[in-house]
């Protein structure tokens, strides 16, 4: 048991920033072109973490906690979501609420850094992020809800263990999780991460003061958060069909990589939102796990 | 428009300085305020220092030589040129409180002559440098630091953008006035690039000129070499022969689709939509390549010049090019059909940015941003020079003067020029395609318009006794099309502001020249 929890730990640990790669990929392979190393998001954090930090003379302290904060919060809920069939590090009744609002801790400690800068940017894009991560939260903590419902517990470990993605609730749950992961980790159609444009940035705009190991943090702790989310949604759809262990977790592994391989063609296919229209989508997805928990309590 | 009041002529065509109208401030402006109410509009506007000392102007100052003002006017209707001229002392009463389109313009006579506009509403440095006039103090502005228009309000938040950006772009900066996500008002500040060129071609013609004019902006560089040959000849009255004339036309068109392709592609990029910006960069490379292979430079550097063109195109080259073209027009459309016919894309370009038909007038827009809104503006149409007097290209308007009318504008244009390309291969006059060019007439003034593919470029000379520039004015048609830019944005989303800027796609050193 102690070993499938140590594994499940490095494996996200290890592999999160490979999904970038593999969406970066995709996304090249459908526009004809050859594409970024599959492994540029790890040069780019060692690159970071190599180089030092400039700071600005009017940031406090909570510029610099920002980072740190955020990749201890993603850490804390690599812990607390279960992978591959197996148990989580962390798993204790109500568990769900403690990932919802550590993944909530992150963003208060990235939005005070950014609002810590001064800059106009910076402000601005705090002022998106909250707004849509106030819309987001209810999608994400309904479909959780509907999920313990159904399953009739509130640890994320059993949940997902005897979850199965063969009940029309439990579809309408996957569907708003997916839009809150496209929103979540900044991709099309909520933010272009492949973009320069400050003004039209929600999450990165927060992040351009950051360097060198503070940016490293940030991005390696945002590979996992899209690890974390990602999981979330594959242990759903994946129920639990052998004892192998081997088997498990390389079909956990594959429906990872299919799920990047997925966002890099939703992104290869449509436009960015305008960002008046983000908040109707992210509407719909509150809806969709609205509709499910109404389901399930019927 | 009281035809007294200004002389008249045709594209390309040179008059004599002495056969000007020279009013009095009063009337000049009278004169330009009726003429532009009836639908002329200004295509420059600017001053010159009066060659001759022995006229002063009235209320000039001792020892300051008198500045001559001279608008030239584009009047659509008649296909002709207005040209108009006045002394002004140290100020006259600006045109701008009832002509918005010589805001500019003023603004550029104040900071580069010291003539004070009375009245103007918004009077500060277009491109901070010294005056041009002698005898000013030694005091040089600092770029960019000037009043700004504030919006007031608690809620209220300023943006400044700029002048170093996040992208490879040139640089300028865009102070916006916000609520919220929304924009109340933009003010573009440039200058950054201002590197002196009119005053360096003023005694001219020389070795150098040709140059400046093929990098004074880079990715117009057909365009402006077209324009400043097409004075030189009509100051010089010389001949072109048709071959060269062909030639030339092939070079400007190459030029728009390139351009028009990458923005296309560009303006893709800015909403995330992926296939035609992939497509579209690599397209407008093999545009380029065309150009290179007339000329041997992918920006049709040394293609133009004075008397003709300097490349000849043989009948193999001619076949090459022709089969690229028919290549490249398969992929662009491809590429670019996928933009309308993808929803979400729509989505972005529609109702965003959009410019009234009204506001286009009174602002003098010209090229796609003038044409999406639905005004017959080309020059190619209007003031038909060169190839165009005898090969037409149907002039592509939009109603909508949104960021799609913009894109739509490109896409149309962008056919239309390559069926012209390919008619001119097919139908390629034989001759010379040189000519000998005698030096240019002494005293004259030569008007020359080009449609360069962001809109009209206006050049004008003015020679001396000697035959030498007392004055060479460039209009890029960004300097028109700026302030566009800043009226588009009202009201719009500030998270818009890269794809409306995009679908402009001004010149930062075309204008600040």
């Amino acid at each position: 048991m102690q070993a499938a929890v140590f594994t499940n730990l490095a494996l996200g640990l290890v592999l999160a920033p490979l999904l970038s790669g593999i969406i970066n990929r995709t996304k090249a392979a459908v526009a004809g072109r050859k594409g970024q190393p599959l492994l540029q998001a790890y040069f780019d954090i060692y690159k970071n973490l190599r180089k030092g930090a400039v700071y600005s003379t009017t940031a406090s302290w909570l510029f610099r906690a920002g980072p740190v904060v955020g990749l201890a919060a993603a850490v804390a809920a690599l812990c607390i979501v279960p992978a591959s069939g197996s148990a989580a590090a962390l798993a204790f009744a109500g568990d769900l609420v403690l990932f919802a609002y550590v993944l909530g801790l992150a963003r208060f400690f990235t939005v005070l850094a950014a609002l810590d800068t001064g800059s106009s940017f910076e402000g601005m894009g705090a002022s998106r992020e909250v707004f849509f991560a106030a819309l987001a939260e209810p999608a994400l903590l309904a479909g959780l809800a509907t999920v313990a419902r159904k399953t009739g517990t509130l640890s994320l470990t059993e949940m997902i263990s005897t979850a199965s993605a063969n009940s029309p609730e439990l579809v309408l749950v996957l569907a708003a999780l997916g839009i809150v992961f496209l929103c979540e980790n900044c991709r099309i159609p909520f933010d272009d991460p492949t973009t320069h444009l400050e003004l039209t940035m929600i999450h990165e705009v927060m992040v351009l003061d950051h360097s060198g190991p503070d940016f490293a943090f940030i991005q390696y702790g945002a590979a996992l958060k899209a690890w974390v989310l990602g999981s979330l949604i594959v242990g759903i759809l994946l129920p639990a069909f052998s004892s192998s262990r081997p088997l498990m977790l390389a079909c956990f592994v594959g429906a990872m990589f299919l799920l990047a391989v997925t966002v890099g063609l939703i992104e290869s296919g449509m436009a960015r939102l305008r960002l008046l229209r983000v908040p109707q989508l992210l509407a719909a997805a509150s809806a969709l796990s609205v509709f499910a928990f109404m389901l399930v309590v019927r | 428009m009281n035809t007294a009041d200004f002389s008249f002529c045709y594209n390309g065509q040179a008059l004599g300085l002495d056969g000007l109208p020279l009013l009095s401030p009063a009337s000049f402006r009278m004169a330009v305020l009726r003429a532009v109410a009836e639908g002329a509009r200004i295509s420059a506007l600017f001053g010159m220092p009066e060659e001759h000392p022995g006229v002063k102007a009235p209320g000039g100052a001792a020892g300051q030589g008198a500045i001559r003002l001279v608008a030239v006017l584009a009047c659509d209707a008649e296909a002709q040129l207005a040209v108009a001229t006045t002394l002004a002392g140290t100020s006259y009463e600006a045109l701008t409180p009832e002509c918005p389109q010589a805001c500019w313009f003023e603004r550029e006579i104040n900071e580069q002559w010291n003539v004070l506009p009375e009245g103007h509403p918004w009077l500060k440095p277009i491109r901070f440098h010294r005056p041009y006039a002698a005898n000013q103090p030694e005091h040089k502005p600092c770029i960019g630091v000037t009043d700004f228009f504030r919006v007031g309000g608690p809620e209220i938040h300023e943006v400044a953008v700029g002048p170093v950006h996040a992208g490879i772009i040139e640089p300028g900066h865009f102070r916006f006035q916000c609520h919220g996500e929304e924009v109340k008002h933009l003010e573009i500040s440039l200058g950054y690039q201002h590197r002196g060129i009119e005053q360096a071609l003023a005694g001219g013609p020389d070795t150098r000129t040709m140059h400046y004019m093929e990098t004074l902006a880079g990715d117009t560089t057909v365009g402006h070499s077209l324009a400043y040959c097409q004075a030189m000849e009509a100051l010089a009255g010389c001949r072109v022969s048709p071959r060269s004339l062909a030639l030339r036309g092939i070079a400007l068109e190459l030029e728009r689709a390139a351009n028009h392709a990458g923005d296309l592609g560009a303006l893709a990029g800015d909403v995330g939509f992926l296939p035609t910006a992939a497509y579209c960069g690599r397209i407008r490379g093999d545009f380029l390549n065309m150009t290179a292979l007339l000329c041997g430079s992918r920006f049709g550097r040394t293609m133009i010049r004075p008397g003709g063109v300097s490349f000849d195109c043989e009948e193999q080259r001619a076949a090459e090019l022709l089969s690229r073209l028919k290549k490249a027009a398969r992929d662009s459309a491809g590429a670019v059909n996928l933009l309308w016919e993808t929803p979400s894309v729509m989505a972005r370009f529609e109702n965003t940015g959009a410019v009234a038909r009204g506001t286009a007038e009174d602002l003098g827009l010209v090229g796609p941003a003038a044409r999406a809104c639905g005004l017959v503006r080309d020059a190619r149409y209007n003031f038909p020079s060169g190839i165009f007097r005898f090969a037409q290209i149907p002039v592509a308007t939009e109603a909508a003067g949104d960021v799609f009318a913009r894109a739509y504008v490109r896409w149309l244009e962008l056919q239309r020029s390559l069926e012209f390309i390919e008619n001119q291969i097919q139908r390629m006059p034989s001759g010379d395609s040189a000519a000998e060019l005698k030096a240019p007439a002494a005293d004259s003034l030569a008007v020359s318009l080009v449609e360069g593919w962001r809109g009209e470029i206006c050049h004008v000379a003015v020679t001396d006794s000697r035959g030498r520039f007392i004055r060479y004015k460039i209009v890029d048609p960004s300097f028109h099309n700026w302030f566009g830019l800043a009226i588009a944005m009202r009201n719009q989303q500030i998270s818009d502001f890269p794809l409306c800027n995009k679908s402009f796609n001004l010149s930062y050193c075309g204008h600040d020249l």
